[in-house]
């Protein structure tokens, strides 16, 4: 229904979450708007505290900032000094910085120490409609919420450190509606890694995206997330999840949750934080949760992706000449040929962990699949917690004794094999599964070749040493007294 | 950040599309506490191989990149732009970028120019035929020429006055947001007490 004559359209969540953040608007300015939260780690911010140091200035609000350590740290012997002094040297530095301008740090060792995308939420810091920026593009993670999170430059860091504020540029709205029942088996990785396959890789561009639709809303806060965190790999600049009853009980109760009265008051402004039914997109994408099954990258970008049950492409099938020069390219780095079963793609390492599927219940999801089972021969699986409270929640489910078991080695809390900054790191030529964000060429390490996948597929991937889905194992388990004849 | 009126160089034609910030700069290159001294990393894994773009005898000197669509994907790293601006590049030219790249790219003095894929298209045949044409950028009309003759290239650009502005004037972003302090501080005056901090006051 169109609304009233003289009144104004609707508004989706995402500009009801900017407009109560505008601290100045002028013409022919970029909205100021005011930061809730600053997360920072090791990486973007040591330059952003020297220009601090330099200008004389201060951190404004630490009671809004908090930091971590993450991408640099090791996730064995983490009770001795970081061997790479270069890492140990940024690690320090971050260590100086906090102490320095009064930021509070969780460092290696803390139990609240982790990848920054897991430790916001998991201490209720990460709330509906506030404004959430980081040093670090998988920020868009905190969307599930219902907050608007981008990722920021080092030079928006100090400035968030300076002013808590960002002038922002406008956005466009895009409507990612998924309709329907997932299918059993298919995951929030698969939806979003067909997502992105299908918009591509800057089809978000200038975007914010709001998932929403019947299969998101059964979705739990921890597939929420992923979903989110992989707004970046569409180009979006944020992704956003209307808050609802499973927000609200996922918060209550954590350490930073508002609390009585306060709790009261902040549930009854969550609610209206709903995109109005006249709001307007810019644009919408419709998928149909019903048609979706695991998926898996075959290329070197998050875009180059297709069902597992697919054959690695054929260049010349691309119509745009960059995509298919693209996928040229893309083949070429992988060591892989056009018409191969995506299923007898043989792999080196599992990799679970990272913003994007280190979660307790990404953990639960690969020791279901693998509990009782056996890594393959010759692979190598690495499950690392997203923090140390994952980690030490993992290991009272007894979730790392069915990982040990089975062969695969169970480290401590970092960003670990996601990015090429920690010793975790695939040698050159190593083919990997992983349950991590990017594909693009050497990000898990020099001439490495990643396949982004869920946890379930890097489970069954470590069993069968293929590419595979559970239901592969199901079928092998059915058939394996038959092949022992 | 220093101001930018009017580039003129040869040019580094770069045909990929997709160029992540993982290739622009290698993470391991991010333990480094410093602005500078990026130039060697960058694309690094690409330059161990002689016969890359940016290794030709000819290339050597050139300021301004034209790159492939979907430029600057990925990571948020800024040591990407300083990477480039490092190695020497002023300006890059690409149909399409990544939103936090882009972003990065204008708070640091380098212009990151967009212009639809034909011209780019162009611009790579201009280059690619004479490795000694120059491009010029120029900020104060928003355009962007290069070659003679009935292949010229002389296309103008959008890029926002706001943006425009500082640039040319090479402000910095932080005293200019500071100036609205009375606004920042009537913001938190009235910010709900049910909103979340990280420590106590």
């Amino acid at each position: 229904m169109l609304p009233p004559e003289g009144t104004a359209m609707g508004r989706t969540l995402a500009e009801k979450v900017w407009d109560d953040h505008v601290v100045r608007r002028a013409e022919g300015e970029p909205d100021l708007l005011f930061i809730d939260l600053h997360l920072i780690h090791e990486v973007t911010s040591p330059q952003a505290f020297e220009g601090l140091r330099a200008a004389g200035r201060p951190v404004r609000r630490t009671d809004l900032t908090i930091a971590t350590e993450d991408h640099n740290t090791p996730t064995l012997d983490i009770d001795k000094p970081i061997a790479d002094p270069v890492s140990r040297n940024q690690i320090e530095t971050l260590r100086k910085n906090c102490a320095e301008f009064g930021v509070r740090l969780h460092s290696l060792g803390d139990r609240e120490q982790g990848v920054v995308h897991v430790v916001g939420p998991q201490l209720g810091l990460t709330q509906p409609g506030t404004t959430v920026v980081c040093g670090d593009s998988h920020t868009s993670t905190h969307g599930a919420f219902g907050a608007l999170a981008f990722g920021i430059g080092t030079s928006q860091v100090e400035h968030v450190l300076a002013t808590q504020t960002l002038p922002m540029a406008p956005f466009r709205t895009m409507a990612v509606t998924v309709e329907g029942e997932l299918p059993e088996g298919v995951t929030a990785k698969d939806l979003i890694l067909a997502v992105i396959a299908q918009i591509g890789t800057g089809g978000g561009q200038g975007y914010v995206i709001e998932y929403r639709g019947s299969a998101i809303e059964k979705l739990s806060m921890e597939a929420r997330m992923t979903i989110c965190n992989m707004s970046i790999e569409a180009g979006a600049r944020a992704g956003m999840i209307a808050p609802d009853a499973t927000t609200f009980a996922y918060l209550e109760g954590r350490d930073h949750a508002p609390q009585g009265e306060d709790w009261d008051a902040a549930v009854a402004y969550w609610k209206t934080l709903r995109t109005d039914e006249d709001a307007a997109f810019d644009h919408e994408v419709v998928i149909d949760a019903a048609a979706l099954s695991p998926f898996v990258t075959w290329g070197t970008n998050p875009g180059q992706g297709a069902p597992l049950s697919a054959a690695v492409p054929d260049p010349a099938s691309f119509a745009d000449d960059s995509e298919r020069q693209a996928a040229e390219k893309a083949l070429d780095y992988m060591g892989l040929t056009a018409g191969t079963p995506l299923r007898e793609v043989a792999v080196d390492t599992v990799f679970v962990g990272s913003c994007t599927n280190g979660r307790i219940e990404d953990l639960r999801a690969a020791a279901e699949v693998i509990k009782g089972r056996k890594v393959a021969d010759g692979v190598r699986m690495l499950v690392v917690p997203g923090s140390a409270r994952v980690g030490l929640q993992a290991v009272d489910e007894g979730l790392d004794q069915v990982f040990t078991a089975a062969g695969a080695e169970w480290r401590h809390a970092g960003c670990s094999m996601c990015l090429g900054m920690n010793p975790d790191q695939l040698a050159p030529g190593e083919r990997s599964a992983s349950t991590s964000n990017r594909n693009f060429e050497g990000r898990q390490g020099k001439g490495g070749r990643t396949h982004l996948v869920s946890p379930r597929v890097a489970a069954a991937t470590a069993v069968v040493g293929t590419l595979a889905s559970p239901a592969d194992l199901a079928r092998s388990d059915s058939t394996a007294p038959t092949t022992e004849v | 950040m220093e101001a930018f009126t009017t580039h003129t160089g040869r040019a580094v034609p770069l045909r990929r599309s997709n160029v992540d910030t993982d290739q622009i700069i290698p993470a391991h290159w991010l333990k480094k506490i410093t602005r500078n001294g990026f130039e060697d990393g960058l694309f690094e894994a690409w330059r161990k191989d002689p016969e890359f773009v940016l290794n030709r005898p000819e290339r050597q000197g050139a300021s301004v990149l034209v790159a492939g669509p979907d430029f600057g994907t990925g990571s948020s790293r800024e040591h990407a732009a300083w990477a480039l601006q490092n190695y020497g590049f002023k300006a890059v030219i690409s149909s399409r970028y990544a939103d936090i790249f882009r972003g990065n790219s204008l708070k640091n003095g380098l212009l990151t120019v967009v212009l639809p894929q034909p011209v780019v298209e162009r611009l790579w045949e201009i280059t690619e035929a004479d490795p000694t044409a120059e491009i010029t950028v120029d900020l104060v009309n928003r355009r962007v020429t290069a070659g003679d003759g009935e292949k010229a290239v002389d296309e103008p650009f959008e890029l926002d006055d706001n943006t425009r502005w500082r640039l040319l004037e090479g402000l910095d972003d932080i005293s200019l947001s500071l100036r609205n302090e009375t606004d920042i501080a009537a913001f938190e005056a009235r910010r709900p007490a049910f909103k979340p901090v990280t420590q106590a006051l």
